[in-house]
């Protein structure tokens, strides 16, 4: 297997495609297995049917199929470049402002197609909140921060208190900030403009949360927080995490979904992919081999 | 070898000096014979005149009324057109846009002074039915004109470079793009963009010929209807006297006194704009 790695580093054409084969062979048993696994009859999940991304000429997405379960977190995983944060962001079509992408497949939530003409993408996003690798607060006031999601979905001023209350409350920030609700967000520590970031998506009441490597910048205790609040949160929100931090996926995900060069190599709970994985790629990704 | 570059490197410092150090000392000869609150506060500019009166409001009057309307007609325009640019357009229409911005800026200020005159004189004579078209308004729409293109770039600037974060922040929270300009792009360029109106006032206050051309060059402060009498500005007034009046003279004297005040008021709009540009990129 040794030999087989390093080839695969060389990216040598023939062999990739074995692996690619090979790959198509491991997933489906998985995704099978994955099924029969996670049963959640009554709640509203997402599922993405063979889903293909271009960038201009370049596949960065082959056929996904996948389905999420609500109220879990599901992490993604896998070495820079293999498309995990790309698929994370057509869960709420943040690649349709990038120019040469070109989407085919479908991505179903509540049963709805969101790459349906019809779908409005802002309510889509009002439904899919997002929370970026680095903290981006407003240069406004914490509380602005807050209401600014709110106010453009026209909520009325006099309901914006207690939804900035309870969305600062929800992400763990109340306690300190709840004095200096006027101050600049710029103001704030690292770690605490991150929970600003998760309040703000709170604030506009999402039901799925897309957390794209939101720890990757921050300090182990500020770490320590947001893994909390994750934890916390999965309990009225599906959240779906990127994570380049293999301990980091183990201790807070339900399940777990490999990617490797644009591919789903494998899926399941979180247990199951850590403890025993299928295919020898997620094996040696996770037990740091290559990545 | 090294020397030569320090030679060069301090020479532009050493020229800026020498010019302070003689503006200031031939201004400080016009102060040994004429009060500075006279000068300063004096509502008459009578050279030649018995007695001479140097008094520096009808000028500060004539440059504030033509910068003022400059502002206010190329501000808005100026401000839209570089949200259209850095947000709006695609890239070939902004490709050939930002070129035509900078042309504008290449325009030498006598071709737009003799335009101005041809044109928009007789405009604002005849539209506004007036003795003659030669006024602050005019003055105004020139000098608007001239600003527009520093207006537009350094404006066009901090727009662009509102960091791509906070966009799709703004974005992934489901507002659309008139909203994410409005609320979050312009708030947050919004030093750079005060920045880019003071630096258009600073060229509006320093510009001459053009204005020197369509304003009438009238040194009096007018009752009524400010922007459509004559006025003259504090640079008109330097173009137009330097040449005739005597060396040594109180009033030779009395337009170093007035470069000085130029001097100052450039020199702190040029200061102002730096903060405000200096805090803009602090925030971001």
């Amino acid at each position: 297997m040794s030999s087989e790695m390093k080839a695969m580093d060389m990216t040598d054409a023939p062999v990739l495609r074995a692996f690619r084969e090979s790959a198509g062979i491991h997933h489906y048993e998985s995704q099978e297995a994955f099924e029969t696994e996670t049963q959640h009859p009554q709640e509203k999940e997402i599922q993405i049917n063979d889903l293909n991304l271009w960038y201009g000429n370049f596949h960065a997405l082959k056929s996904i199929t996948l389905t999420i379960p609500s109220n879990s977190v599901y992490a993604f995983i896998g070495p820079s470049g293999c498309g995990k944060s790309t698929f994370l962001r057509t869960l709420n079509r943040m690649n349709d402002m990038i120019s040469g992408c070109r989407i085919e497949g479908e991505i179903k939530i509540d049963d709805q197609n969101i790459y349906d003409k019809s779908v409005d993408v802002t309510d889509l996003r009002k439904n899919v909140g997002m929370v970026f690798q680095k903290a981006n607060p407003f240069p406004m006031s914490i509380y602005d921060n807050v209401a600014y999601g709110p106010k453009i979905h026209g909520v009325p001023k006099k309901e914006l208190d207690g939804i900035v209350e309870h969305a600062l409350k929800s992400a763990a920030l109340w306690e300190e900030v709840k004095d200096r609700l006027k101050e600049s967000a710029l103001s704030l520590s690292g770690g605490q403009q991150q929970r600003l970031c998760i309040a703000r998506t709170l604030a506009v009441k999402p039901e799925i949360i897309l957390f794209d490597e939101p720890c990757s910048a921050l300090d182990p205790i500020s770490t320590g927080r947001i893994e909390e609040l994750i934890t916390e949160l999965k309990k009225e929100y599906t959240i779906i995490i990127v994570t380049h931090n293999m301990q980091q996926a183990s201790r807070i995900s339900d399940h777990t979904a490999f990617f490797l060069m644009g591919e789903l190599i494998e899926s399941g709970k979180t247990t199951h992919i850590f403890e025993n994985p299928k295919d020898y790629r997620t094996e040696g990704y996770i037990s740091g081999r290559f990545g | 070898m090294k020397s030569l570059f320090f030679i060069g490197g301090i020479g532009t410092i050493l020229i800026l000096l020498l010019i302070c150090v003689f503006l200031f000392s031939e201004a400080s000869n016009f102060f040994k014979t004429y009060g500075l609150i006279d000068f300063l506060a004096g509502s008459a500019w009578k050279p030649g005149m018995h007695p001479e009166l140097f008094g520096l409001l009808p000028l500060l009057f004539g440059t504030a009324a033509v910068t003022l309307g400059a502002i206010i007609l190329a501000v808005p325009i100026g401000i839209l057109s570089a949200i259209y640019i850095a947000e709006l357009a695609g890239p070939k229409t902004a490709e050939i846009l930002k070129p035509s911005v900078e042309l504008l800026a290449g325009i030498p200020s006598v071709v737009l002074g003799f335009l101005g005159m041809a044109l928009l004189v007789p405009i604002i004579q005849r539209t506004f039915d007036l003795t003659t078209g030669q006024t602050a308004l005019t003055g105004s729409v020139i000098l608007g004109i001239m600003a527009l293109p520093t207006i537009i770039s350094v404006s066009e600037d901090a727009i662009s470079s509102v960091p791509l974060p906070l966009r799709n922040g703004s974005f992934a929270l489901g507002a659309n793009h008139w909203q994410t300009i409005y609320k979050v792009v312009i708030p947050a360029a919004f030093s750079g963009i005060s920045a880019s109106v003071i630096l258009g006032m600073g060229r509006a206050i320093g510009e001459t010929m053009a204005v020197m051309m369509v304003t009438g060059n009238m040194a009096i402060i007018p009752g009524s209807d400010v922007f459509l009498s004559s006025v003259r500005t504090i640079t008109a007034t330097i173009a137009l006297e330097m040449g005739e009046v005597a060396r040594g003279t109180e009033h030779y004297y009395a337009l170093f006194a007035v470069g000085v005040i130029l001097f100052i008021m450039t020199f702190c709009i040029n200061l102002i704009a730096d903060a405000v540009k200096r805090r803009h990129q602090l925030e971001v």
